[in-house]
């Protein structure tokens, strides 16, 4: 258990697997960089691994003023154990007052064992940080300078803003593609911190048998414009339709979890709280109700033009252009509109 | 080889069938309005460590923590083959985070004889993931979370495979062991009606008690009869368990929060585009001029 301490770093969990550093930690010190700012503090990433290359370089380029690197042959390969019992370490060495995690498989697997470890307050699948101050009404203490740790709760229904004042480090893992990638800029560098790792076979309970990881065929976080379609598009057949949109406008398709479910298209495009988050330049959402577990995963879309024929459609609450219309109809226009001018 | 495992299940407001209803109308979430049932992935979860039983022999005990009513879910997992069911409940649990209720339930698994442990993924209320490898980590256990296959259990090991959203991984660990399963990894069986029969009877202390209250029963005579029957739900407190209380309930809970807010959805500048060629046509044009499409 860490004291309270104004002075602890912002940390971000550099999560790499076989030498290949992920989209998350990434994106992490963006965040990272506006909370440390913010706090008048240091913003250090947190490499484990056997063989990390030129990691350390390009988490200073994307923001880290420090990377703590712990290398060891036994942390080749994530195990929750291990990886635990390094960080654990480390944090009590340096007491940092934030650190945080993709809530990817690895950081969802990862982030509570070493939060109950610390004996620390973790919060999970953020889907926004802030620096805040709270105040306890019945005693008028007031704590500055606190995480905001906001996400969804209650499957999507309500967002909590959830703190800790009392015990630190404050933990959280923030969904994937809710914080923007930031510009890698070459010149910045980053100190790098060599930390030795005391660890043993032991702490490898698992023995790792076989692995197959799929490359990702969509490309959703990525994409600069989506065409997205619900339910509402009505069969894998009109779903070509919106195929051709995405086609002549060089965007990504994608879909709500209700027409992944009637077999319109691969869960791979599945959109919202189960699926990819996006904020692409420009979303067009047809045949879409807009349930608040699609809208969690797009409404930071620059734009939304939304097709719906049910005026009351929630789409239409969150959207810059509303068409109200047969989709059927709309999307050859769109599609005729565009070919003509582009 | 017969192996225990012990199952971890919550009783869950359904958080997939909110409607109005249930928002009150400062955006919070009216628990009330919503009906209570077991959580999804812990059927999972205690349909694999059924399915465990069934192969190679053992004991399933299914526990909760949580307010007496809570025991509905023990029974549900007695009609659908568990063997035991315990329920932690006191007052001084209540506000408890993940972290401190890992930790009851840390010390309520001591108490049995445990070589698989096993929770769902996460529970549909929180979604947080988090009480599995934070129980995994009090118990100085391994953990294999996301599991969606039972591949073997060997030689004092059990091989599972893992879901990792784009791909998996198959993974070997001695007993004891802690395993989160996913909503893949199975289809639940369903209540089997002799057991129905025999078990909905079954009920815990604290629900005698309450019955005692509003009826004149012999809360004692009852409760021994059940006993006596097989019918008694088991109810753990936290003295029973030897807690230490600086880790329990509001005390023990880190995280506090800090504000509750509704999901507002409001567009920033927003127009109709009627649905004709000229509509389309004119909105088009303007996502060109401002370079939205290329
Ligand atoms: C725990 C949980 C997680 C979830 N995760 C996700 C998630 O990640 N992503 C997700 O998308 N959903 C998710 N959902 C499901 C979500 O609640 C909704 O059920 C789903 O988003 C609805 O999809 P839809 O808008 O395609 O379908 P519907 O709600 O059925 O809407 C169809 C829409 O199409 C319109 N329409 C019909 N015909 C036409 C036409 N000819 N022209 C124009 N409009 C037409 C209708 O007016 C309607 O608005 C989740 C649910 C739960 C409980």
């Amino acid at each position: 258990m860490i004291e309270v301490n104004k002075a602890g770093e912002v940390w971000v969990f550099a999560e790499q697997h076989s030498g290949r550093l992920e989209d998350t930690p990434i994106e992490l010190l963006s965040k990272g960089r506006e909370l440390a700012d913010q706090l008048g503090v240091k913003l250090a990433a947190i490499l484990l691994g056997n063989g990390i290359d030129d990691m350390p370089d390009r988490l200073g380029h994307y923001g880290a003023d420090k990377v703590y690197v712990a290398e060891h042959p036994l942390l080749e390969h994530y195990q929750a154990n291990s990886y635990t019992k390094v960080i654990y370490d480390l944090i009590h060495k340096h007491k940092p007052q934030v650190v945080l995690f993709g809530a990817t498989p690895c950081g969802r697997d990862l982030a509570p064992r070493i939060a109950s470890a610390a004996k620390a307050g973790l919060t999970a699948d953020c889907t926004d940080l802030q620096i805040g101050r709270h105040e306890i009404k019945k005693t008028g203490q007031v704590y500055d300078n606190l995480l905001f740790q906001i996400r969804p709760a209650f499957g999507g229904n309500i967002i909590a803003t959830i703190i800790n004042y009392d015990r630190w480090p404050q933990m959280a893992t923030v969904r994937e593609g809710v914080m923007p990638m930031p510009e890698a800029n070459g010149t910045r560098k980053a100190v790098i911190v060599k930390e030795t790792a005391h660890i043993s076979s032991e702490d490898l309970p698992l023995e790792i048998i076989g692995q197959h990881i799929e490359e990702k065929k969509v490309n959703l976080k990525g994409a600069r414009i989506i065409v997205a379609g619900g339910a509402g598009v009505g069969s894998k057949d009109n779903f070509k339709t919106l195929w051709d949109l995405a086609h002549c406008l060089g965007a990504s398709l994608g879909a709500t979890r209700a027409a992944v479910d009637l077999g319109f298209v691969d869960h791979d495009h599945q959109i919202g709280q189960t699926g990819t988050t996006v904020r692409p330049s420009l979303y067009i959402a047809a045949g879409i109700s807009g349930a608040v577990q699609h809208i969690s995963g797009m409404s930071d879309s620059q734009k939304i033009i939304a097709i719906n024929n049910d005026p009351n459609a929630p789409i239409f609450k969150i959207a810059n252009y509303r068409i109200l219309g047969d989709l059927k109809e709309v999307l050859p226009k769109m599609i005729s509109a565009i070919k003509e001018k582009v | 080889m017969a192996y225990n495992c012990v199952v971890l299940v919550k009783q869950v407001p359904d958080t997939k069938r909110i409607t109005g209803e249930a928002m009150n109308e400062d955006g919070t979430v009216n628990r009330g309005a919503l009906p209570a049932i077991f959580n999804p992935e812990d059927l999972n979860a205690l349909e694999l460590a059924l399915d465990i039983k069934d192969k190679f022999g053992g004991t399933v005990t299914a526990m909760t923590m949580g307010l007496p009513s809570a025991s509905a879910v023990l029974r549900e997992s007695l009609y659908r083959g568990a063997d035991d069911a315990v329920l932690v409940t006191d007052r001084r649990c209540a506000a408890s985070d993940t972290l401190a209720t890992s930790y009851i339930l840390s010390c309520a698994v001591r108490k049995l004889k445990c070589d698989i442990l096993l929770c769902g993924r996460q529970a549909i209320d929180g979604d947080t993931a988090q009480v599995g490898p934070q129980i995994a980590e009090k118990l100085g256990l391994p953990q294999i979370t996301y599991v969606e296959d039972l591949i073997d259990i060997s030689d004092g090991a059990i091989t599972v495979r893992r879901g990792l959203g784009n791909g998996w991984q198959e993974v070997k660990a001695k007993l004891p062991v802690v395993l989160t399963v996913l909503d893949e990894a199975n289809e639940p069986r369903v209540c089997a009606g002799k057991r129905l029969m025999k078990y909905k009877k079954a009920l815990s202390p604290a629900e005698i008690q309450a019955m005692g209250k509003d009826t004149d029963i012999d809360t004692d005579a009852y409760s021994k009869e059940l006993e006596e029957k097989g019918l008694l739900i088991k109810q753990w407190d936290l003295d029973f368990l030897e807690a230490d209380m600086q880790w329990c309930g509001r005390d023990g809970s880190p995280t506090k929060v800090h504000r509750i807010q509704s999901v507002v959805l409001a567009a920033k500048g927003s127009k109709d585009v009627e649905a004709t060629t000229e509509g389309i046509t004119a909105m088009v044009h303007d996502l060109i001029e401002e370079n939205t499409i290329a």
